[in-house]
């Protein structure tokens, strides 16, 4: 039963995962998506479109992501090469990618799919305890950890990642400094957009192996509330993601066993601890600097 | 204008660095108009100018930021093509920024990582961090934030960062404007030491002494052209000031002796907590300014001259109504309009953003700060005409220059907007005057235009307290000088009375008793934490 429970947790938190580790990227970048929501709910629609077109749950999953990639592209262009207010740009994202999904899933609509295979390895996957939580997951979700290792690598111990956390930080010395604020900043964007159709992709194959419109149901901006409530650390959003998604979870167990709470209240658990944790994270500042990146949503023009 | 063909080297072995009839234009407007410069190994080669003359153009052009319309740059006689930082840095061509080029968040050691070639390790790095801080007395550790860091500090790292690239060329913009002197003196150290090891440093820097001490040759800029050069160490101060602004600056006439006035302008144990994270608390601070003198505060950029200022104009409030008293008013607890009307007028540190609102015309400024005492509005219906007429008076009496009839105040150049902010004020005759840093980023002439106002304003009885880092200025126009550190106010002392290196100890926080040798001292005197 608890097992049970833990699987149910960690899917939900998958999708958050995916989605928060790609903006937290482009956040440290110094970019602000807040066309995530558009961007999964593109990648879910188009996910599952192309998984029932080639029979194909990785080729759907690719196409996904490809559509969180290319609404992103044209997210970068606005903000990063045209230097348009990023708040401005990212809700018309988010409002653009729900109509274009509500386009491409429209004849899919009522459609069902075999959820994405879980992992079986004999022996293991049957093991009591942990075995289903462990070896018996999705794909989706062993590639969502290793995000987090990967992006935590990156950013910490790779050069590039020590680049694109400066740009970040502080674009007019990074400029001076010679290095290609605009480039690190649209390639983070790009990576941010595919996270976020991966994502989708995840809800349309794998965790509700269906589409029906606007199925992000709010999932993008819960991971835009996740990276803040992570201070911007990927080892945190691995946290974060498991608190949201036990509190998604718990909330329709609370609901079943015919809890008194309203369930409005505990839907709205994740963003109270949000905003407990901004404010515990202000509380307790350092004598100076900054958690968030200090560029973060300011347009950088070049001098001439 | 026909381009200047470039050409060899006149005489002499050939340059180092040679950069020969470079023009850059932006639209129309030629900021470097047909250039020539040669470094030579082992000098330190002086760049002088007022702002807008071309200096950090001609500098952006050779550190690869800014790719010439025009002209070209040798390297040991042949053309090379500096198309980006990293080309320059590739060529031996390091820079100490001014406005340091460090990200706050970032640590020293990935500051400088940064701009070091792939493949570096973190461990090589600190260890060479440390030696390099060891062979030139730069101590710093790698594992710090740099928002924790002082100015001068700062400047350390970047200084470091330039020298693990082992560069043939360093260009330094302004290094010692945010400096006490006694780090100064370490910076001056470091770059004679970097010159007998056969490098070359190209030295951008107002203050002509350090230009005269450190330099032996100097190449004067003017409208984007080279008006002249010579051997920095034959000249005086006046002498190249006259040569960077083409005409005699006219000397500040020191105010016939004015018998000093009543107490006009009196801070008694004026204490506030610090405003926030990088805001220094004002501990017992007490002084007087009679009307008729003029009362400068030193003091390195973050000791408390931003919350000392808010604290005078009543942008942040004092604890007790006594505290400040203006006019015999006690006004610790009034507004800034209220203290306006008692007579007194306060012109803040930053022009764009503080005291003036950049895109808004010079009249719309004009009300934000008289609107109280002068009659610009009846029954809160703005007189724009009113406002208008008080901009062009300003702008007259100021001699302001700018661009069509009531431009935004964000077009003006630094200079031209701060004889504007300051003649916005003065027009009001206030009896009680409070400036924050007056001239700082303000070319010669401007500046010697604005000493002489506050100088004849407090001829005509007011009383003016002038808070500036810039101890020349303050030995020009003071009548008595107090050191802000840390908080704390020294007492004032007649100008006549004390010296440079008294005031430096004091602003580097060490008692003048305790020492009198300055230049000596191996480690520059202790910096505050606070660097904003």
């Amino acid at each position: 039963m608890i097992q049970m429970v833990l699987v149910t947790i960690v899917a939900a938190a998958t999708p958050l995962m995916i989605a928060a580790l790609g903006e937290l990227v482009a956040e440290r970048a110094g970019v602000l998506n807040l066309g995530v929501e558009g961007m999964m709910v593109l990648g879910a629609a188009t996910g599952f479109a192309v998984a029932v077109e080639t029979g194909s749950t990785l080729l759907g999953a690719a196409a996904g992501a490809g559509a969180g990639l290319a609404l992103a592209a044209l997210f970068g262009i606005l903000t990063v090469v045209l230097s348009a207010n990023q708040v401005a740009s990212g809700l018309a994202m988010t409002i653009l990618g729900l109509g274009l999904s509500g386009l491409v899933g429209a004849s899919y609509v009522g459609l069902k799919r075999e959820p994405a295979p879980h992992l079986n390895l004999a022996g293991l996957t049957d093991l009591p305890g942990i075995g289903r939580l462990v070896f018996g997951q999705d794909g989706f979700v062993y590639l969502a950890f290793a995000l987090v290792a990967g992006v935590w690598w990156f950013l910490w111990r790779t050069r590039a990642g020590l680049i694109l956390r400066a740009i970040g930080d502080d674009h007019t010395a990074t400029h001076a400094l010679g290095l290609k604020v605009r480039r690190v900043r649209f390639r983070a964007v790009l990576f941010g957009g595919a996270c976020a159709g991966l994502a989708g992709a995840y809800l349309s194959l794998a965790y509700t192996p269906f589409w029906a419109p606007a199925m992000t149901a709010g999932r993008g901006w819960i991971a835009l509330a996740l990276v803040v409530f992570a201070s911007w650390r990927p080892l945190r959003v691995l946290a974060g993601a498991m608190l949201f998604g036990g509190a998604t979870v718990l909330q329709l167990h609370a609901q079943a066993a015919g809890l008194g709470l309203p369930g409005q209240a505990l839907s709205a658990l994740p963003y109270l601890a949000t905003i407990l944790a901004l404010v515990l994270l202000s509380l307790g500042k350092r004598q100076g600097g900054s958690l968030a990146p200090a560029a973060l949503g300011r347009v950088f023009t070049p001098h001439r | 204008m026909p381009p200047l063909a470039p050409r060899p080297p006149a005489e002499g072995p050939t340059p180092l660095f040679g950069a020969y009839g470079i023009v850059k234009r932006f639209g129309d407007f030629r900021a470097n108009d047909g250039i020539d410069l040669e470094i030579r190994a082992g000098e330190i080669h002086a760049l002088l100018g007022e702002n807008g003359a071309g200096k950090s153009t001609l500098m952006k052009i050779l550190y690869g930021l800014l790719e010439p319309t025009e002209g070209v740059v040798t390297h040991r006689g042949d053309i090379v093509r500096l198309s980006n930082p990293e080309a320059a840095r590739a060529l031996g061509i390091g820079m100490v920024f001014q406005h340091f080029s460090l990200c706050e968040n970032l640590t020293v050691a990935e500051n400088i990582a940064l701009v070091m070639p792939r493949g570096l390790n973190r461990r090589t790095l600190s260890a060479r961090i440390a030696e390099v801080g060891a062979t030139y007395g730069l101590h710093l550790d790698p594992g710090r934030p740099v928002w924790s860091l002082s100015a001068g500090e700062r400047q350390r790292i970047e200084i470091i960062r330039c020298l693990l690239q082992d560069p043939r060329l360093v260009i330094l913009d302004e290094p010692t404007s945010v400096l006490t002197p006694g780090e100064a003196e370490g910076l001056f150290t470091v770059l004679e030491r970097l010159r007998d090891e056969g490098r070359a440093l190209l030295y951008i820097s107002h203050r002509l002494d350090e230009v005269r001490r450190l330099c032996s040759r100097a190449t004067i800029l003017r409208g984007g052209r080279v008006v002249g050069a010579c051997d920095p160490r034959e000249e005086t101060a006046r002498s190249l000031a006259a040569m960077m602004v083409g005409v005699q600056v006219g000397e500040v006439k020191p105010p016939a002796e004015v018998p000093a006035g009543p107490e006009r302008l009196v801070l008694r144990d004026l204490a506030l907590p610090a405003p926030g994270l990088h805001g220094t608390a004002l501990r017992d601070v007490s002084l007087s300014v009679r009307g008729g003198e003029i009362v400068g505060i030193a003091g390195i950029a973050g000791n408390g001259q931003a919350e000392l200022f808010d604290a005078l104009s009543g942008e942040a409030l004092a604890p007790e109504p006594g505290m400040v008293r203006l006019d015999r008013v006690e006004s610790g607890r009034l507004g800034i309009t209220a203290r306006r009307r008692n007579g007194a007028g306060f012109v803040p540190e930053e022009r764009n953003g503080h005291a003036a609102a950049p895109t808004l015309s010079l009249s719309d400024n004009a009300i934000l700060s008289r609107h109280a005492t002068a009659a610009l509005s009846r029954f809160g219906v703005l007189r724009r005409a009113a406002a208008k007429s008080l901009a062009e008076a300003v702008t007259s009496a100021f001699d302001v220059r700018k661009a069509g009839p009531d431009p935004a105040a964000g077009t003006l150049s630094g200079g031209n907007l701060q004889k504007y902010l300051m003649g916005r004020e003065i027009l009001a005759e206030p009896g009680i005057l409070v400036v924050n840093q007056p001239t700082w980023g303000v070319d010669a002439l401007a500046a010697a235009h604005i000493r002489q106002a506050l100088l004849d304003l407090a001829g005509r009885g007011a009383a003016v307290l002038v808070i500036s880092q810039d101890l020349d200025e303050l030995f020009e126009i003071a009548g008595r000088i107090a050191v802000l550190h840390a908080g704390h106010l020294s007492p004032a002392v007649p100008a006549a009375e004390t010296s440079r290196e008294t005031l430096g100890l004091l602003m580097g926080g060490a008692a003048p008793a305790q020492s009198a040798t300055v230049a000596g001292t191996p480690e520059p005197a202790r910096e505050p934490a606070h660097a904003h």
